[in-house]
């Protein structure tokens, strides 16, 4: 291993560097683990956190005379992944052999796909802080199945250089892998995080994997150059073992900074696989290895070709739920909604749903917008519940919103019932009934407050009288006070107009 | 009873009508091993116990009860595996190996009640034409115990030969079940790639490999073949056979052409084999059948195409083997990569070895084109060949081997020699054809076999054409360890 | 002739070792053979596509049902070295 370098004290803005600027490319392969039941090539169970090589079998294991026979859900959740990433599918899509030695790695060779993938040219528009859309080309996506896993045993850092010998667990040996390839269509870090992030956010809208980078179901490498602007592509180094967002900026920020000054510096850049240590923030290169890689790809002889015909494509597509920035194109054309509302709806599948279902419940799309946009989610942001699980069903939240159009209910009672029902679960119209809480508009009844109060107080009568509008204010005061602010406002002022002008 | 006359269904008869027991029948067979596998050395492991105790069930059961082939033995070739029986394709590497599962065919076997006497030598990881390259023993060719059996199954085909068993697998990837069948005078077929799974058979090249039986004539070949054919869900590249195989009836073969495939009848073919095919056709013309010599030029790029592609999967299909999981492992490596090396170094013999080497060489960078491109078109040159030919003729006739077994050594210095025996055998291989390998005579007290080659799935019509052949040849030669024993 | 580098670089991919006088039979060994196939050469191959497979398959997919496991101790029992139902490797860099 070469020497780690700890970032300078003063990190230049990604790209600038003293001789200079400098431009950097950014590439990402993206790894996502499917939610299948089972993995890719064998019938053993997708699981996590299992005992170690419980959750195996002879083929998972490697042993000699067993088959991959290939899962039928992966082929299909892939093929969603690349028609939401725009990607042609390939209509004659083949296995090959990775070959390469590894003791996570039963086989010795890792089924993946190699020129004949299944998805090829797409593209993934990225929005960015300011609401810009910036688009992202998805050179290809495949198949391939997962490795195992090592820990590494003694030595002081429990990592692998300087362990005395590591243990082999292949419980996610076999977990069908679907590798996303970008294009290095990017320049900064931030981009490629918000690339890593609206990709992950589709992923989770199609269901088709847990997306959690922790637990390594979605595992981020980049491709690092830096260039003069103008320039040929720089020597690029491969970023490897990011298991978070902050990481992938933070590692990709360090590269950066460790080629760019490279450079200035006069030295050249090898090409290497490097990785960040998030706890020192430092790069460590990989000794570059004896000899290069040479995967030895082939046609998997124990498997077929995959056929894919345009009926299969389609049904596959009507599986797909409709994709964010769709969505939001239609909340906006065909609700009204603002685009900001939109958005927020659009981006969380879940939350869009009950929004459509308390839009079409209530016939108002802005009021139900506004409500789920404003106090249910605040709601479910601050306990963390999940819409799914809220206590108030879009009927409930639906029959909220009827007191309110109605004019049982005024706003700030609304939100106080709504309070209410989020605590119990009981719906709108139950809980006013018991306490009370309807707003008065019986016009007897506020009539008979009216001139009671009136007839109290003459003095202000006459003022309002004689034209002095303000006085107007005392008197809804009044009637609210004794209504505990349960009369319809607008009623109220249209009563007392009347009978003050006498 | 007289071990040498008995043919499988020769037991199930003795098993049905109560003449014998399971247990005599695994008795007779325990016995033959113990008599002469000294000196024949087909067995790399005999299971005693299990036999005995599998028998003891059969036993057990009243006779109406039994499944049509319950009680019968057969021996496996070691490279299918059996839950909990070692299996190490006569390897080193696989020392001590017990498989979690059975095979398929195993799966099969248990199921139609027959029982399993042990396991049988081979070259190592099926390398090889002559079974010398076995890690543990040599096996001897039972009509001349200085001389080879063939190869790989060459433990399969020398141990029906001698009676050590009724009947075998074995497995052929380019000519491993006829050509040892051909140099032991047994019949071996290879079915149609994708006829029988290939789940729990250790693979060679996985393109090319099919498992196949090894039996003493053409019928329980027919029989064995539907013991163990059918689609597999284990197996991606199976599919099974169109209709259960029935016992062949078939004597006259009027309305069927032979194509004589001529590139296989040059010089490599010696006189005393050209002589009893000769005979074979002879007795083709005899029962009706029609013979015409025709070409088929690109089979003999057959063994090139072979030694690339075999060898490029087996590099891969072998990677395997790396002492973590199971097999040998070498004691005292310094760190990872030096355990693979020493471990796959001790482990793998040389002809393994070489092999690795050459599919490592041909699937590397910068050489995939020139070497494994060139040899998946010849390929599809070949089975074109094929394809044009059975527009022509029904079946296609050669002899399986160009020699008759050779002496122990006299080929292992050579490579190359070692490959050209494979020569007739290989591009129904490669084209993914069914054949069957029958004995036509002696040359020279030694036995030749008559190789017929079908179109993709014509197993039932192979079988009748070649049981109407073994019926016009009329053989009953026996080995002269046949003799020895009486 | 393949140089003798080369089969140095073979054999280390191949996580293969040789001695030295076991390199230099190699050498000629592998050339021979090479030497041989390379006759595919001579045929005329073009327009024809390479075939992986002898009999036409496509689509072989199974249902995403679970099946039965090894236990632990099944999974690891052919393993040389095994510690807390795992596989031992040694040292990897």
């Amino acid at each position: 291993m070469s020497g780690g370098m700890p970032p300078r004290s003063s990190m230049p803005g990604a790209g600038d560097g003293a001789s200079g600027e400098w431009e950097v490319v950014i590439g990402l392969e993206i790894h996502v683990q499917l939610s299948t039941n089972t993995k890719m090539f064998c019938s053993c169970p997708v699981t996590f956190g299992e005992e170690p090589n419980t959750m195996v079998c002879p083929v998972c294991l490697g042993h000699p005379g067993t088959l991959p026979v290939a899962n039928e859900r992966a082929v299909e959740y892939a093929t969603r992944i690349a028609l939401a990433l725009g990607c042609r599918i390939a209509e004659h899509t083949v296995f090959h052999r990775k070959n390469y030695f590894y003791p996570d790695l039963p086989k010795s060779y890792q089924i993946s796909q190699f020129d004949l993938p299944l998805g090829l040219g797409g593209r993934l528009d990225v929005e960015l802080d300011d609401g810009s859309l910036f688009p992202v080309g998805v050179t290809r996506v495949h198949m391939e199945e997962d490795a195992g896993k090592l820990v590494h045993a003694g030595g002081a850092t429990g990592r692998i250089h300087g362990a005395d010998y590591s243990l082999v667990d292949f419980n996610r040996g076999g977990t069908p892998l679907v590798e996303v390839v970008s294009e290095p269509d990017m320049r900064t870090p931030e981009q490629a995080r918000a690339y890593l992030t609206q990709l992950k956010g589709l992923l989770e809208h199609l269901g088709v994997s847990d997306v959690n980078m922790e637990e390594g179901s979605l595992r981020c490498d980049a491709n690092v150059s830096v260039r003069r602007p103008g320039a040929p592509l720089g020597v690029k180094t491969e970023l490897k073992n990011m298991n978070s967002f902050r990481y992938v900026q933070r590692g990709l920020e360090a590269e950066i900074e460790r080629q760019i000054s490279a450079l200035e510096d006069g030295e050249t850049i090898v090409q290497a696989t490097v990785h960040f240590d998030p706890v020192t923030g430092s790069i460590t290169t990989l000794r570059s290895k004896e000899e290069a890689h040479d995967y030895r790809y082939f046609p998997e002889p124990d498997l077929v070709p995959i056929e894919i015909d345009e009926a299969y494509v389609e049904r596959v597509r009507a599986s797909v739920p409709e994709l964010p920035a769709a969505r939001r194109q239609r909340f906006v054309a065909d609700y009204g909604l603002p685009a900001g509302d939109a958005g927020i709806l659009a981006a969380n599948r879940p939350l869009g749903d009950y929004f459509e279902r308390v839009a079409e419940l209530s016939g108002d799309a802005r009021l139900s917008a506004n409500w789920v946009t404003g106090d249910l989610s605040a709601h479910l942001n601050s306990t963390g519940v999940g819409v799914h699980e809220s206590a108030v069903t879009p009927e409930a939240l639906a029959g909220l919103l009827a007191l309110l159009g109605d004019g049982t209910l005024s706003s700030k009672l609304a939100k106080d019932v709504f309070q209410v029902m989020l605590e119990t679960g009981r719906d709108a119209r139950a809980i006013v009934d018991e306490r009370g809480l309807g707003q008065i508009s019986d016009v007897v009844e506020l009539e008979g407050i009216i001139a009671a109060i009136v007839e109290a107080n003459p003095g202000p009568t006459e003022e309002f009288r004689q034209g002095r509008e303000k006085v107007l204010s005392f008197f809804v005061g009044q009637v609210m006070k004794q209504t505990k602010g349960q009369a319809n406002p607008k009623l109220l002022n249209e009563l007392l107009r009347k009978h003050l002008a006498g | 009873m007289e071990v040498f006359s008995l043919t499988a269904r020769a037991c199930r008869d003795l098993l049905g009508s109560g003449e014998a027991s399971a247990t005599e029948l695994v008795d007779l067979y325990l016995d033959q091993v113990e008599r002469v596998d000294d000196r024949v050395g087909a067995f790399l492991l005999v299971d005693r116990e299990g036999a005995l105790a599998q028998a003891a069930a059969v036993d057990a059961k009243p006779r109406a009860e039994r499944l049509p082939w319950e009680g019968v033995p057969i021996a496996l070739k070691d490279l299918l595996c059996v839950e909990g029986m070692e299996t190490t394709c006569a390897s080193r590497i696989l020392k001590g190996y017990r498989p979690p599962y059975d095979a398929t065919v195993v799966a099969k076997l248990r199921a139609a009640g027959l029982v399993l006497l042990g396991k049988l030598n081979m070259d190592e990881f099926a390398m090889g034409s002559s079974t010398e390259n076995s890690s543990v023993q040599l096996t001897h060719n039972p009509w001349d115990l200085e001389r080879v059996p063939g190869g790989s199954s060459g433990g399969s085909a020398a141990c029906v030969a001698a009676a050590e068993a009724p009947w075998s697998l074995g497995s052929d990837t380019g000519g491993s079940i006829r050509q040892p069948a051909s140099l032991c005078g047994v019949v071996g077929m290879k079915p149609t790639y994708g006829a029988v799974s290939r789940y729990g058979l250790i693979a060679f090249a996985s393109s090319l490999d099919q498992i196949g039986p090894l039996t003493r004539d053409v019928s329980d070949a027919a029989a064995l073949l539907d013991i163990i054919a059918g689609k597999d869900p284990m197996d991606s590249t199976s599919v099974g056979l169109p209709a259960p195989i029935a016992l062949p009836t078939r004597t006259d073969l009027t309305g069927l052409r032979f194509g004589v495939i001529r590139e296989f009848l040059g010089e490599a073919c010696e006189p005393g084999v050209r002589r009893v095919f000769d005979g074979a056709v002879a007795a083709i013309h005899a029962a009706g059948g029609v013979c015409d010599e025709l070409q088929l030029p690109s089979v003999e790029k057959g063994l090139a195409a072979y030694y690339i592609i075999a060898p490029a999967e087996a590099s891969s299909n072998l990677a395997r083997f790396d002492g973590v999981r199971f097999g040998h492992r070498s004691e005292g490596a310094s760190d990872l990569i030096d355990m693979y090396s020493r471990t796959r170094s001790e482990g793998f013999g040389e002809e393994v070895k070489r092999r690795i080497m050459i599919g490592t060489y041909v699937l590397s960078s910068g050489y995939y084109d020139a070497y494994y491109t060139q040899a998946q078109k010849t390929r599809t040159l070949i089975a074109d060949d094929f394809r044009r030919a059975f527009g022509q003729v029904d079946y296609l006739i050669s002899p399986t081997s160009p020699t008759v077994a050779f002496r122990i050594g006299e080929r292992t210095q050579d490579p190359l020699a070692m490959y050209l025996s494979d020569l007739c055998t290989i591009p129904a291989n490669l084209a993914g054809l069914p054949a069957i390998s029958i004995p036509a005579g002696l040359s020279d007290g030694l036995p030749v076999g008559l190789q017929i080659v079908g179109p993709h799935f014509s197993e039932q019509g192979l079988l009748e054409a070649a049981y109407a052949v073994e019926q016009g040849l009329g053989l009953s030669d026996l080995p002269p360890i046949a003799e020895a024993a009486r | 002739m393949i140089s003798r580098e080369e089969v140095e670089h073979i054999a280390r991919l191949s996580r293969l070792r040789f001695e030295e006088d076991e390199l230099e039979r190699l050498q000629h060994g592998l050339s021979a053979i090479l030497d041989y196939v390379k006759t595919l050469g001579e045929l005329d191959l073009d327009g024809l596509e390479p075939t992986a497979h002898a009999v036409d398959l496509k689509n072989v997919l199974r249902a995403d049902e679970p099946g039965v496991c090894l236990s632990q101790a099944a999974a690891v029992a052919n393993g040389p070295v095994v510690e807390a139902g795992q596989f031992v490797v040694p040292r990897i860099g």
